[in-house]
């Protein structure tokens, strides 16, 4: 490890990195614990604030009754779960069974200690910053942990000895390895900016803008990986009720079940902090309120601040997604990542890597100027318009070439002959090989799935006037 | 200070809070055991057999983890790549490019139009 950082001085050694040489131990483990129980607190909140927040949304109250405006409901809770019997069922792997929720909980602590969430300050005579560590790979450290998280989830599923959790450990550990790819790709491009991984560097780099503006992309990436990552509503897969009735962890009960519950929660705030870091300019102030006499509000203790009002902007998408959208189905799922997000991603870091080349401060495609009828152009300009033109015609041609398959599969389906009124021999009946049935003006999309299946049997399109109509009046008769 | 140092603790902390939350529902909690409870939980009906090995699975998710393994791989290759970007220079801007066009979008279409990318 020393040799990266050695490695990490080396290659950026201009941009400042949070300096940690005057915090002893003994304020370090302080400062772990602050984080603790910030977590903690945090938790006791969310979960309160989703349930409001959703009841709002279905136009009920949501809990009310513990303590001021409900406050207290999610104590409340983790005390019942605590006097809970703890159930094993006795197929179950008893001590892979038990240490698996421990691994989850643990390890969703652990990514927090790499987020800055301020400046310097002094604390207890020591000037410190309000970070409990950083190294020159943190931003990869979370990437990591959620790794080893995600055995926490497989390994429950497996050692449950039960058919739903098996399931449920498998769709989630396909579901967040395959969303890894594409999360680690978006913040390619973060690092492409800053030139560090280091998080208190990549803070440091967005003392100007913030990169959701040169990184929009990554960052509507990251944003959707984050929701796949956290297992929440719309793809909460691996737990999906309606399923699999609680996936990987339907046979834990009482402190084990909360432990997944915990981290769950926890893991929402950490991937949404290193959002808050590596593209709202982590503890910075606002544009507006930086502004203010000479960044007062921008530094020392009120990062905390910041930070705490970016994250719950992220928990209230959290909860408004959850509140809004229905589960997906897993192959969309799937498909989506890996058919969609991972190729995009990859354009697009590739796209970034040409702007970034093409920097004057840069240059490496040299400084040379082109006249081009009375204009000077640079050739490095030149060639990143060209290149960008040359990703937009083929992503063009991509999506014409797909839209005309779907247009024309639509068009066939539409041809087939034959609407059938599935009431008329008195009972319902579902339609024929080559039938169709009465379009409801309600459920437009619904219907033309349906006629999907047909569609694919263009070849014998010829047959099925007759079949159909035969059909017809067979079940007619 | 070692930088892995604070992460340490922040992990014990962690692990000691979850090992004492569950120890503490271990002591305080009932244990009231009967047959029904110790069985899997599968919606009331008869649980289905499992082998002692956690059961046979579907075999797709066997491919799925073999493209994570090579498109994660890959993708960190970018990362000391994007860190040293503005040192490398043209040539090693051209041979990542080279080596995303090669392994990447090939690889991914390869695997795209022998139906790899297809779940249900």
């Amino acid at each position: 490890m020393t040799d990266l950082v050695v490695l990490a001085a080396e290659v950026n050694p201009s941009i400042p990195r949070a300096d940690f040489s005057d915090t002893p131990v003994w304020l370090s483990l302080v400062k772990a614990l602050m984080i603790f129980v910030y977590l903690l607190l945090s938790v006791l909140l969310v979960i309160w604030f989703e349930r409001r927040i959703i009841g709002r949304m279905q136009q009920r109250p949501g809990p009310n009754r513990n303590g001021p405006f409900g406050l207290l409901q999610t104590l409340a809770d983790g005390m019942k779960s605590m006097l809970k019997e703890d159930v094993r069922p006795k197929a179950a792997d008893a001590f892979i069974f038990t240490i698996a929720p421990l691994i989850f909980a643990t390890m969703a602590f652990v990514g927090f200690a790499i987020i800055p969430f301020g400046g310097d300050v002094m604390m207890f005579g020591h000037r410190t910053p309000l970070q409990l560590t950083d190294l020159p790979v943190a931003a990869l450290l979370v990437l990591a942990v959620a790794g080893v998280a995600a055995y926490g989830i497989v390994l429950a599923g497996w050692s449950s000895g039960s058919t739903y959790p098996l399931l449920g450990g498998l769709r989630a550990t396909a579901q967040l390895i395959s969303y890894e790819i594409a999360m680690g790709l978006a913040i390619v491009a973060v690092f492409l900016y800053a030139g560090s991984m280091s998080t208190s560097q990549i803070v440091h780099a967005q003392q100007d803008m913030w990169f959701i503006i040169p990184a929009c992309v990554s960052f509507v990436v990251y944003v959707i990986t984050m929701v796949g990552e956290t297992n929440r509503l719309p793809v909460d897969l691996a737990e999906g009720e309606g399923e699999i009735v609680g996936g990987y962890f339907t046979e834990y009960s009482g402190m084990r079940f909360a432990m997944f519950f915990l981290g769950e929660y926890i893991n929402m705030f950490t991937v949404s902090a290193l959002a808050t870091t590596l593209f709202l300019g982590g503890p910075a102030a606002p544009p507006g309120i930086a502004a203010i006499g000479d960044g007062m509000f921008n530094g020392g203790w009120w990062g905390v601040l910041w930070v705490t009002l970016k994250l719950w902007m992220f928990m209230f998408f959290f909860v408004w997604l959850r509140g809004s959208l229905p589960r997906t189905r897993y192959d969309q799922f799937m498909k989506f990542g890996w058919k969609f997000l991972i190729p995009v991603t990859l354009v697009w870091v590739i796209a970034v890597a040409f702007m970034r080349a093409a920097r004057p401060e840069v240059g490496f495609f040299g400084s040379g100027v082109v006249s081009l009828g009375g204009l000077e152009i640079s050739i490095a300009s030149l060639i990143v318009i060209g290149f960008i033109a040359a990703i937009v015609l083929g992503g063009t041609w991509l999506w014409e070439t797909r839209t005309e398959q779907q247009t024309k599969a639509a068009e066939a389906a539409a041809a087939i002959p034959g609407e059938v009124d599935p009431f008329a021999g008195g009972h319902p009946v579902p339609p024929l090989p080559g039938q169709r049935l009465v379009e409801s003006p309600r459920g437009r999309g619904g219907a033309t799935a349906l006629a999907e299946a047909p569609a694919r049997r263009d070849g014998t399109d010829s047959t099925h006037d007759s079949t159909t109509s035969s059909d017809k009046e067979q079940h007619r008769g | 200070m070692n930088p892995y140092i604070p992460l340490g603790i922040l992990l014990a902390l962690g692990f000691g809070f979850a090992l004492l939350s569950v120890g503490t529902s271990l002591v305080v909690g009932p244990a009231r055991a009967n047959v029904a409870k110790a069985q899997a939980y599968e919606c009331g009906i008869q649980p289905t057999p499992q082998a002692p090995e956690g059961g046979r699975f579907p075999v797709k998710y066997y491919l799925t983890a073999m493209l994570f393994v090579i498109f994660d791989i890959e993708a960190l290759f970018l990362y000391p790549f994007a860190v040293a970007f503005d040192q490398l220079g043209l040539f090693t801007l051209m041979a990542v490019v080279l080596f995303l066009l090669n392994s990447f979008f090939v690889a991914d279409a390869y695997v795209w139009r022998r139906g790899g990318f297809e779940w249900d």
